[in-house]
């Protein structure tokens, strides 16, 4: 399980999280939402190391992450799907894959899961050789959470991975997420997309300037008058 | 009317000598201009120094010979693993350090870091030229069809095309390679894969310098002066073959090398009047490409997809 308490990130002398706490227990999908500007990627960032904290811990399985850097963090099964893809666009869709396991020695058990991506991903498996740039975004949001997948996760993060795509693209990686978590995987979801997201999340949180505004199952969310007005785009009745 | 005039005095025999030279200068600067290429694809930094580690390579090349009686073939074999340690250090205590800073400052620390090897070699083995030592067969004249060409003019470019294809192999087809195209693209999305990209970004120099390094050796065999700002004008060309071919792109630098380096030659050969602007060849042509191809021959034009 994952645990932040009172989480305090500042870029310059900008407070971007103001004492954040959330949990992430094992095997769920936890929701985090809200505009922009309200800290989820920055949550994210500092969780796998990208950030420093100035205050406030992270702790994984009882261990304090703060003071490990990304490398060390990946090799605890934390990952992230990061805003904007970010897929390596001069390597190849394979090679995406395979340095997604670069920590990894067991051939066998990379080319088992290799072939596992591709069952989730057809379309990666015909594009294996293409240069990772030359695919379509949607196309990228899957080689991102492929690539992820290969180091073989305990916990994966992702942050807006329907950003940018068509709505039948996002709802097919929305089915993905859902899969990947049936299978085992814990998945700690940003996402402006706040209607899918919350409707996959056994948990959500609502992030506001940097603070948690409300917390509640998905459900609960979905139902609350004000987090449809704010967020889901229904004006109160 | 001028080159008619060159080229009808000129015999079949002596083109073969101005080509043969043209192309061992083209295959040296292709291999300085990849170390310059390497490092700016990983750090977006031009290693100012890099120059100078090829003047450091033929010193150390020099004295393993001279001061030290080791056979030349284990001399070379040190000397290319000792520039590579020197590439290593270079980094570590003039770059790393200022990783997180702006651009210009890492630019500058290079300067620097070139400066102090240049009056490091002044200070410590003095500004008169040394001789490089002659190598049994390599430095030797062979009488080709009337002309006479030094023997290490045909090793230049085999040599060079196996580094290369050496190279081209561990970047292409390694893990490590890999990592390092990882890196030069995105170090922050690399660290999240668990790579340790300063690691990637030593074994970057080392390699880097290690392509040098052969150069050095067979540039002190070629032009036997060494002084301790030796490398500043190769390093300075190599750098402009390395922009002329597209900065980032390995292959581009080497074609940016052979393009300068058989250029000047041809140049001097078919317009003798003009060998005092033998220098300027490099120059002209960088301006030329700034203005027609900023991104180099075989360099790519960045699209960003959103």
């Amino acid at each position: 399980m994952l645990k932040v308490r009172d989480l305090v990130v500042a870029y310059g002398g900008i407070e971007a999280l103001k004492g954040i706490s959330i949990d992430v227990p094992d095997g769920q999908i936890i929701t985090l939402i809200g505009a922009n500007g309200a800290g989820k990627s920055t949550l994210l960032r500092t969780i796998m190391g990208l950030e420093t904290a100035k205050n406030g811990t992270i702790t994984y399985d009882e261990e304090e992450l703060n003071s490990l850097n990304s490398q060390h963090i990946v090799e605890r099964g934390i990952t992230l799907v990061p805003e904007g893809r970010r897929i390596f666009p001069n390597l190849t869709v394979l090679e995406n894959l395979r340095i997604g396991a670069y920590l990894r020695k067991d051939k066998a058990g990379i080319a088992e899961d290799i072939q596992r991506i591709y069952e989730l991903f057809p379309r990666l498996e015909e594009r294996n050789w293409q240069m990772a740039g030359t695919l379509s975004g949607g196309e990228q949001q899957m080689l991102a959470v492929g690539r992820a997948m290969m180091c073989r996760p305990k916990l994966i993060m992702m942050d807006e991975p329907s950003l940018g795509l068509a709505p039948l693209v996002i709802k097919e990686i929305f089915r993905i997420i859902q899969r990947i978590n049936e299978a085992g995987t814990t998945v700690l979801l940003v996402e402006q997309n706040a209607n899918m997201a919350l409707k996959v999340a056994h948990k959500a949180y609502v992030l506001e300037t940097g603070r948690i505004r409300m917390e509640g199952t998905g459900r609960e969310l979905l139902e609350n008058e004000e987090i449809k007005e704010a967020y889901l785009g229904k004006k109160k009745k | 009317m001028e080159i008619f005039q060159a080229i009808a005095n000129m015999t079949a025999a002596g083109f073969a000598q101005h080509l043969v030279n043209g192309i061992s200068l083209g295959s040296l600067y292709a291999l300085i201009a990849i170390g310059y290429t390497m490092v700016y694809g990983i750090l977006l930094m031009i290693n100012f120094a890099h120059g100078d580690i090829v003047m450091m390579a033929c010193y150390f090349a020099f004295f393993g010979i001279t001061a030290f009686h080791i056979p030349w073939y284990l001399t070379f074999v040190g000397t290319i693993i000792a520039t590579a340690l020197l590439g290593v250090i270079i980094e570590r205590t003039a770059y790393r350090p200022l990783r997180d800073a702006p651009k210009n400052s890492v630019l500058i620390s290079a300067i620097g870091a070139s400066f102090l090897l240049e009056n490091l070699a002044n200070y410590l083995f003095s500004g008169r030229p040394m001789h490089f030592p002659d190598i049994p067969f390599l430095s030797s004249m062979v009488p080709v069809g009337g002309v006479q060409i030094q023997a290490i003019c045909f090793f230049i470019p085999v040599v060079t095309v196996l580094c290369l294809v050496l190279l081209l192999h561990i970047v292409n087809h390694t893990k490590t390679g890999m990592a390092m195209r990882a890196v030069s693209k995105d170090y922050e999305i690399a660290r999240v894969m668990g790579i340790n990209i300063d690691n990637v970004i030593s074994i970057t120099f080392a390699l880097g310098s290690a392509l040098a390094a052969v150069g050095a050796i067979m540039w002190g065999i070629r032009y036997p002066g060494i002084t301790p700002y030796l490398g500043v004008m190769p390093g300075l060309k190599c750098f402009i073959a390395a922009v002329v071919g597209g900065i980032g792109n390995i292959k581009g630098a080497v074609l940016g090398g052979f393009i300068l380096g058989l250029g000047e030659i041809l140049i001097v050969a078919f317009f003798p009047a003009f060998s005092g602007y033998r220098d300027a060849f490099a120059f002209i042509v960088l301006i030329l490409i700034l203005f027609y191809k900023p991104t180099g021959l075989l360099g790519e034009t960045t699209t960003e997809k959103v």
